[in-house]
């Protein structure tokens, strides 16, 4: 069994349908590319699979364990959702950082709250990681006089601190200038390693066929197409999935 | 009369006026929050009967707030409560006038919840939820999410409109007025009548001033310390 199993995930807002039916695996170390046209439900997915949404039908497996089944009847509790989400990690589009504390406050938080070592082993990793993404000499500043490229770096580091077993990042660069796009990607691109398994929803089609060991092709709330980025990129076998890629190339 | 005997027989009824100032905020400020989170409740009567309540309550002058709690009771059911109150705290205590000041306190202190409550709502609605969506995903419980990530937030959203709300109510505190308990204004306005003294009437504005000031440096500061990060 692979190392993260999503199968038949089906989710809908009211009457409509957003994913219709999503299965796909991913092995240990490897990162997931999923690309799209706006509104295919790219970051749906994302969502569910962090539990942010809950799917109506479908399975969420990690190293073997059905961790969600949202087919079954009852409810989880809060405990067991956060113990969900603690497989995983996520990078928003929008950053989403803490504004009243400071770049390490932002990493040390959640270790701190969830007691996961002393005061000084969490400061120190915390530490590390910010090393990582390149902005020690930013360490005891606020999100507020940093620049997007810099922010989403902390951003990071600090879904990082928790040591997730897959890591999601939602079009990590949309929301930045093009000049900045750059640095975070290749912090991402840094990451890659035979431990970090990651799942990118991007729209930067080079940076994808480059990091990625597979690629999800997503249309309307299906998978359209799947395989390896060569497969994907280079001989694309649905004709909605040419369309994309002419389209995303003209520009 | 002397300077120092105006200023005293004033100082007395700016003292009732602190009095209702320091009970309204203390009972009502957090007296705001459970309304504050009913109103936003999950569960729908409870949401719409305290919405229904704070509308009443903003909608209708706190005057009139002040006339019901004064005298309802006592119509109702038929018995001379507020003599009886002011009664028992003079023979007991040597206090006079609670009979009124009860009422006035009460009415104070529900009304200004109400406003209050009002401008906490619109602080926690106005956080976005990607704040709220980080800290679950970092498997923080939503108990953690509120106290680490989100209050400080909406603190710093709400120290303006409260510093209004609070500089308004001292001025207001001149209601109690209307159910002659002796505040400031009142005392000024005796002054004019029975000893035709025009002058404290402006001084009584000072008082006014110099306590605004006060409050106005004290909450500048406390924004001006919340400005170390924006959100
Ligand atoms: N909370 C929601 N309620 C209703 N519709 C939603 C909600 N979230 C997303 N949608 C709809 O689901 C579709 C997929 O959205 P999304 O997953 O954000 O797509 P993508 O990330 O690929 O652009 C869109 O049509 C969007 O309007
Ligand atoms: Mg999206």
């Amino acid at each position: 069994m692979a190392f993260l199993e999503i199968k038949n995930i089906k989710k809908s807002f009211g009457k409509y349908e957003v994913l219709k039916d999503i299965s796909f695996s991913l092995e240990k170390g490897e990162v997931l590319s999923i690309i799209g046209s706006s509104g295919s439900g790219k970051t749906t997915l994302l969502r569910c699979i962090n539990f942010l949404e809950f799917s109506e039908e479908g399975t969420i497996s990690v190293d073997g364990n059905v961790i969600y089944d949202g087919g079954s009847l009852r409810k989880y509790t809060d405990d067991e959702i956060r113990e969900n989400r603690l497989h995983f990690g996520m990078v928003f589009q929008s950053f989403n950082l803490f504004p009243q504390y400071t770049v390490l406050e932002n990493v040390t938080l959640a270790p701190t709250l969830l007691k996961r070592g002393t005061a000084e082993e969490i400061e120190n990793r915390a530490k590390k990681l910010i090393e990582k993404v390149g902005l020690t000499e930013k360490m005891d500043f606020y999100p507020c006089q940093l620049s997007g490229g810099q922010q989403q770096r902390v951003a990071i580091a600090r879904a990082l601190a928790l040591n997730p077993q897959i890591l999601c990042f939602d079009e990590p660069t949309s929301a930045l200038d093009p000049e900045l796009t750059g640095e975070v990607l290749k912090v991402i691109k840094g990451l890659k390693g035979k431990d970090s398994t990651m799942i990118i929803v991007t729209h930067e089609m080079d940076f994808a066929k480059n990091v990625s060991d597979k690629v999800i092709f997503m249309a309307d709330g299906v998978i359209e197409e799947m395989g390896t980025p060569e497969e994907v990129f280079d001989n694309p076998k649905s004709e909605k999935t040419r369309n994309f890629l002419n389209k995303s190339n003209e520009i | 009369m002397t300077f120092l005997q105006v200023t005293l027989f004033l100082l007395e009824g700016f003292k009732l006026s602190l009095l209702i100032f320091a009970v309204t905020l203390l009972c009502g400020a957090p007296l705001g929050l459970p309304i504050a989170f009913c109103s936003m409740s999950k569960f729908k009567p409870l949401k719409y009967i305290t919405k229904v309540f704070v509308w009443i309550v903003r909608g209708i002058p706190l005057m009139l707030q002040i006339f019901i709690f004064y005298y309802a009771p006592g119509l109702i059911f038929n018995i001379p409560i507020s003599r009886n109150i002011n009664l028992f705290f003079v023979q007991n205590y040597g206090i006079e006038n609670m009979g009124m000041i009860i009422p006035v306190l009460v009415a104070f202190a529900i009304n200004y919840a109400c406003y209050f409550s009002e401008i906490y709502r619109g602080g926690i609605e106005s956080i976005s939820q990607g704040q709220y969506e980080a800290g679950y995903v970092l498997g923080l419980t939503k108990s953690q999410v509120f106290r680490k990530i989100v209050l400080k937030q909406v603190i710093k959203r709400i120290v303006p409109p409260m510093s209004n709300e609070i500089i308004t109510l001292i001025k207001d505190t001149a209601l109690a007025n209307c159910i002659m308990l002796p505040e400031i204004i009142m005392k000024a306005g005796q002054l004019a009548s029975r000893n035709a003294l025009v002058w404290p009437l402006f001084y009584t504005g000072v008082f006014y001033l110099i306590f605004v000031g006060i409050l106005t440096i004290v909450l500048g500061k406390v924004e001006k310390k919340l400005d170390y990060f924006k959100s």
